[in-house]
């Protein structure tokens, strides 16, 4: 082939190929834009990130339920056998909450220390800095997929049925979850990079975190009363984390009101709000968070900035 | 011509922190300590490369070549000015593609890959070349903080050059491949030109700029001092380098003596094959100096083809004005333009006190039907 044959389709393409723009300001439009064009590399990291993770182990992905499986194991022991907490079938109410909360802190205390964990990345190929992020919460969401599906099982062995009626809150709530936990993550793994005894920082304060929502423990029974006396009962949902791990709990748990198995008084465990009400409160955090989202793009857009003098 | 690269009034300034505290425990026990200076890396640099254009960058070390590639590539963002690019981008940065080096070789191909914004088909499809020009097979399952620094920068070049890109931009990697894969990355490079792609390039080899580019853009201390045909460029960049060795010099020796002018006793340049021709030198000296003359003849494609280096006996300059004859005898050159390079260089033939890129343009004549460079009088008889 003659060279003008060959140097004429490319020119030729190349004069329509779109521009792009390298500046130091990128408004927070073009930011989300480029990140949408690039949502499959998140996936890409998250899959190639788990196969070498798994790659030298048959059992593979069995090996992250270990520890799910055995945190729900020592909390079934301790509140149910040993405080004799009374909660009926504790195990279900413990496994949904922990769901949720699993993911939350997979997601952020991994993505917490990721930019600075991939400094020469960082520093040697152009990409949406924020995907490596989001790539820790994808993975967790994976995590999240396979305990759910362990959580299905073990419900039809114990044929524990779910809330049927109230089943189309799970993906609103989930998708809530998902996007507070990006949030967070997105905010952090910047912040990390500045303090870098984030990473510690943010271990402590999601172990207080995890106490401060009603996993291990009824919200209704143990502190709403209490809130409910002064008027604070809002304060409680600050945490967007009780939300969605009472969703799970009301779904997958089904009783709001049970009768204790030690003493046989009547508990109110859950909220008894209809389907509408959860649905609208999911709706509403839904919004919030993806709101929060947007937020920690412009606050990571803005530390962003200055990564080449810290790494 | 389409333009790919538009580089509109950038400059970069870093922040450089005294005393650094990279902990929120060190802040706040030191809220005020440790100062921060602003650094101009590059200052209001512009510029415009056409499709199909191989650009050399040359400076010297610190003058912000790696920088500038870094905001073409979106690596860095600059401070002011901005940066418009059309068309797919491969990169390789100083010290290689940025691989995680717990990973295999295999796994940061299609990582990089992904970065790059191809799918996995695409990776596959391209993956078996990326190996066989790479010539690292046995290693490609191995993780890369194994590698050599050599097989590192093998792969990381066979991964930019296989995934089709409509931009290369290349920083100094090739001078860490032995010879044998320097010489296949410049034919790959070659290859490219003859596509049409385009190519930027950073390397402290005059002569790969030459024989590359066909322009060459100069940095000194972050601004951007020349811009044009690569051997003016490099005369640009030549006369800078000694100004500044000039200014930490420790005999004081550079700047004391200068080529004035080259001229030739017919006054014409012109000089067919087979003739020689005598080149008359005008020095002047501040003080008496003892160093040899170097020479250089270059075509005007960038291949050199001649370097005398120091020798023969040392030309003792005196004080004033000094003439010097530079013979050429007998040029066995073809047709065509060479550029003539002189310098001075001290009697260790260390330093290299004074020099004249481009000190004289000889136009070859030659009449017989030989292509190339040079004449061999090839004679093929039926015997
Ligand atoms: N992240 C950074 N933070 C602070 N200063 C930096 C940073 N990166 C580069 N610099 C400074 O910017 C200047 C230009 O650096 P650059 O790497 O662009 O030089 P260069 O021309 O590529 O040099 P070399 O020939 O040595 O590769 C240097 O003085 C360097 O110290
Ligand atoms: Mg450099």
């Amino acid at each position: 082939m003659d060279e003008a044959s060959l140097a004429g389709p490319r020119e030729r393409a190349l004069a329509e190929a779109p521009v792009r723009v390298v500046s130091a300001r990128v408004g927070l439009g073009r930011r989300l834009a480029n990140l949408w064009s690039r949502r499959e590399l998140v996936w890409g990291l998250v899959f190639s990130d788990i196969r070498i993770k798994y790659k030298n182990s048959a059992l593979g992905i069995f090996w992250s339920m270990l520890s799910p499986a055995f945190t729900l194991a020592v909390y079934y022991m301790v509140f149910s056998l040993f405080l004799k907490n009374g909660i009926p079938n504790f195990v279900v109410y413990l496994f949904a909450g922990l769901v949720v909360w699993n993911m939350f802190l997979t997601a952020v205390s991994t993505a917490t220390g990721v930019i600075v964990d991939r400094a020469a990345l960082v520093k040697k190929v152009s990409f949406p800095r924020e995907i490596l992020a989001l790539s820790n919460v994808g993975a967790a969401i994976v995590y999240f997929v396979v305990q759910i599906v362990v959580l299905v099982v073990f419900l039809a062995v114990l044929r524990h049925a779910p809330a049927w009626g109230y089943l189309w809150l799970l993906p609103v709530s989930f998708l809530a979850l998902a996007a507070f936990s990006a949030a967070l993550s997105v905010v952090m793994s910047a912040v990390n990079v500045y303090f870098r005894d984030m990473k510690h920082l943010i271990e402590v304060v999601l172990q207080l975190w995890f106490w401060l929502t009603p996993v291990v423990y009824s919200y209704e029974n143990s502190i709403a009363p209490h809130l409910a006396a002064h008027g604070l009962s809002v304060l409680y949902f600050l945490n967007p984390v009780t939300l969605v791990v009472v969703t799970f709990q009301r779904v997958f748990y089904v009783t709001p009101v049970v009768h204790s198995t030690v003493t046989g008084q009547v508990l109110n465990i859950l909220p008894t709000w209809s389907f509408e009400r959860f649905f609208l409160l999911n709706l509403a955090l839904l919004g919030l968070s993806l709101l929060a989202f947007v937020v920690a793009e412009a606050v990571f857009g803005r530390l962003e900035g200055n990564f080449e003098s810290e790494l | 011509m389409t333009t790919v690269i538009e580089v509109r009034g950038v400059s970069k300034q870093f922040k450089i922190h005294h005393e650094r505290h990279q902990s929120l425990k060190e802040r706040v026990l030191h809220p005020r300590s440790g100062t921060t200076e602003l650094f101009n890396a590059l200052r209001d640099v512009s510029f415009d490369v056409g499709v199909g254009e191989t650009v050399g960058i040359v400076g010297h070390n610190g003058s912000g070549k790696s920088t500038l590639l870094k905001c073409i590539c979106g690596v860095l963002k600059p401070s002011t000015g901005q940066i418009r690019l059309r068309g797919s981008l491969a990169a390789l940065l100083e010290l290689g593609a940025g691989f995680q080096p717990e990973l295999s070789g295999r796994d940061n191909v299609y990582l990089y890959g992904a970065m790059l914004g191809l799918s996995r088909r695409t990776v596959d499809a391209v993956f078996d070349e990326i190996v066989e020009f790479s010539e690292i097979a046995p290693f490609i399952d191995t993780q890369v903080k194994f590698y050599s620094s050599g097989m590192y920068v093998r792969l990381a070049f066979a991964v930019a050059v296989n995934v089709d890109p409509d931009i290369l931009v290349v920083d100094e990697v090739l001078a860490v491949g032995d010879e044998r894969f320097q010489a296949k990355c410049v034919d790959r490079i070659q290859r490219f030109q003859r596509e049409g792609r385009t190519i930027l390039l950073v390397t402290h080899n005059a002569d790969q700029v030459r024989a590359l580019c066909d322009r060459a853009i100069v940095l000194d201390g972050g601004d951007l001092v020349a811009d044009g045909p690569t051997h003016e460029s490099l005369r640009v960049f030549r006369e800078r380098l000694l100004d500044e060795a000039a200014e930490h010099d420790p005999e004081k020796l550079l700047g004391t003596i200068q080529i004035e002018s080259v001229t030739t006793p017919s006054g014409s340049f012109e000089v067919r094959n087979g003739a020689g021709i005598h080149l008359d030198v005008t020095v002047s000296a501040q003080g008496a100096f003892s160093g040899n003359f170097v020479v250089e003849v270059f075509t005007r494609a960038g291949l050199l083809v001649s370097r005398s280096d120091a020798q023969g006996a040392p030309v003792n300059l005196a004080p004033g004005a000094n003439r010097v004859a530079v013979d050429l005898p007998a040029l066995p050159l073809l047709d065509g333009v060479y550029d003539v390079n002189l310098g001075v260089v001290d009697a260790h033939g260390h330093t290299v006190v004074a020099w004249r890129e481009g000190a004289a343009s000889l136009q070859v004549i030659y009449d017989g039907r030989e292509g190339g460079i040079v004449a061999l009088g090839t004679a093929v008889t039926q015997l």
